[in-house]
């Protein structure tokens, strides 16, 4: 309780709160650490995840692969990706990719896959394009689903970061690595706490926008069903 | 692993000397029944649970045994709060530590950083019934380290020597220097010079010496007995002003040590080298060696 004191004194302090390295700085390096990984591993993991979950062509790879990525413990990867890369956010940059893609390309593959194949035949039958199934009836209907896992990996993204300042100058874990080596378990904390408030606010935020999708792809009338996420083995993160 | 390697090296450390007594040392035989022991019974020889330290006190073991005293080994007995103790109540006879964290550990709040400082410092800290003997060259302390091509290039020895580089400073360390002495804001203060400052967290490992060799840090700091150092081509600066606090390899021994005892002991420390000890790390972390042979070849290359 004390330590929690002293934590949340740490963050009252005016001068954590102006100049390099102060606290706004931390937490928005961190958020773009942050946007940057989810934002690349978008990018790679969904269409993959959409195109596998709409052809079933490289299923057993993919959730093969998905399965395993998750094994990787990230420290591990980012010492490795460290010397090759050298020092600076390019490694953990290319290591918190390796832990989102995972969530993104498994929401993203059964999210599509679990669309009522009735539905997708009968688009087929009134004359869609392949192209037209995809965007105009499988992404909303898979919506929920995908977001699911924009959630998960952005949570895991959010309380990973902070590994970025193993190697480099940036994010909130910065406060994590000089409480932790100084001893100073009041700043320790405070990074900690500023860390799990970020996530939270992310979590209520992508939790609001499952929502909205899942009543957007609910067919007028159906009784709510709650979203239903990505059914993984959670692995270390 | 590190179990078994630890076993290995005791069990030959219990056989190696009982060869060299059998097959061809005259001291050994000579004096073996001798006075060499002092006060009667095997002289007690410990070491840290730190790979250099138990090649340290196997070497002490080895150079005694070769003038014909019995020893006894307890090696690798963890950190300072275990053995200590065991030291002062006579349990324990030799040891060899570490000047500047010894003396931080019955002094906490001690001002001394230079080498003849913390020993003198360390002398009188040291309380009745122990003493430590002579000091050695060799050190195991935190230090900065450039690569040789970044020495050569401005020709430094010193860290004064870095008043003189034409260009821009950064060191790499684990995030705590930032705000200890020794880090930017310390070197600004007792040198004079501006470098700025990049945290990596291994703690002078492998991805420190990586951002060295790629010129993304100029400066690190890393322990002089890491065998890392000479392995990458590194050079660490000589400290004149007690940036870091003074670490040299120092004997700490009970009243059971006797005078003969210490002056081989004193004849050991006289040798011990730096370079020597970062040879003698190297072998173990390289090599894979036990303690015991490294030991023994080192002391055959001496002339003591």
């Amino acid at each position: 309780m004390n330590l929690l004191l002293e934590a949340a004194a740490w963050l009252a302090d005016a001068a954590h709160w102006t100049g390099p390295g102060s606290v706004p700085v931390r937490v928005l390096e961190h958020l773009w650490v942050t946007a940057l990984v989810v934002g690349a591993a978008a990018v790679v993991a969904i269409p993959t995840g959409v195109w596998v979950g709409h052809t079933g062509r490289g299923r057993t790879a993919v959730i093969a692969f998905a399965g395993a990525a998750r094994a990787v413990p990230t420290l591990g990867l980012l010492t490795l990706l460290g010397l090759w890369l050298g020092i600076g956010l390019g490694a953990p940059l290319l290591a918190l990719v390796v832990l989102a893609v995972p969530s993104l390309l498994a929401g993203a593959y059964s999210g599509v896959e679990s669309v009522d194949g009735t539905t997708t035949s009968a688009a087929r039958a009134i004359g869609m394009s392949e192209w037209q199934i995809v965007t105009r009836v499988e992404l909303p209907l898979a919506a929920p689903v995908i977001l699911g896992g924009v959630r998960a990996a952005t949570l895991q993204v959010i309380a990973t970061a902070t590994l970025a300042a193993y190697i480099a100058d940036a994010g909130l874990g910065r406060f994590l690595f000089n409480g932790l080596k100084s001893r100073d378990y009041a700043q320790m904390l405070a990074g900690a706490l500023l860390v799990t408030l970020i996530a939270l606010l992310f979590e209520v935020l992508l939790a609001a926008a499952q929502r909205r999708a899942a009543r957007a792809a609910r067919p007028a009338g159906q009784k709510s069903t709650s979203p239903s996420n990505p059914v993984f083995p959670k692995g270390p993160s | 692993m590190k179990r078994l390697l630890t076993l290995t090296a005791i069990a030959a450390a219990a056989v190696l000397p009982l060869a060299a007594c059998g097959n061809s040392d005259p001291l050994a035989e000579d004096s073996g029944s001798g006075p060499a022991g002092g006060s009667g019974g095997p002289l007690v020889i410990g070491s840290q649970d730190y790979y250099s330290s138990e090649i340290i006190a196997e070497v002490y073991a080895q150079a005694l045994e070769a003038e014909g005293m019995e020893v006894q080994r307890e090696f690798r007995i963890g950190q300072r709060e275990a053995y200590l103790p065991e030291l002062e109540a006579g349990r324990l006879d030799l040891f060899p530590e570490y000047t500047g964290p010894l003396l931080q550990y019955w002094e906490p709040n001690t001002e001394a950083r230079l080498s003849d400082d913390v020993y003198a410092a360390l002398s009188e800290a040291t309380p009745d019934g122990l003493r430590v003997l002579d000091q050695a060259e060799a050190t195991d302390q935190d230090a900065y380290v450039v690569t040789e091509e970044f020495a050569e290039k401005w020709d430094l020895e010193t860290i004064d020597d870095l008043a003189d580089v034409d260009e821009e400073i950064t060191l790499g360390a684990n995030s705590e220097a930032e705000s200890r002495p020794n880090g930017p804001q310390g070197l600004a203060d007792a040198y004079g010079v501006d470098a700025g400052f990049t945290p990596i967290e291994d703690g002078g490992g492998p991805l420190t010496v990586k951002a060295l060799k790629d010129g993304d840090i100029q400066m690190a700091i890393i322990y002089t007995g890491d065998p890392s150092i000479a392995k990458n081509g590194l050079v660490a600066l000589e400290d004149t002003k007690g940036l870091f606090l003074a670490s040299h390899v120092v004997p700490l021994a009970g009243d059971a040590v006797g005078e003969e005892a210490a002056d081989i002991i004193n004849s050991v420390s006289a040798a011990l080298t730096s370079d020597d000890l970062l040879e003698l790390n190297g072998r173990s972390v390289d090599e894979q060696l036990p303690a015991a042979t490294i030991a023994e070849d080192w002391l055959a290359g001496q002339d003591l």
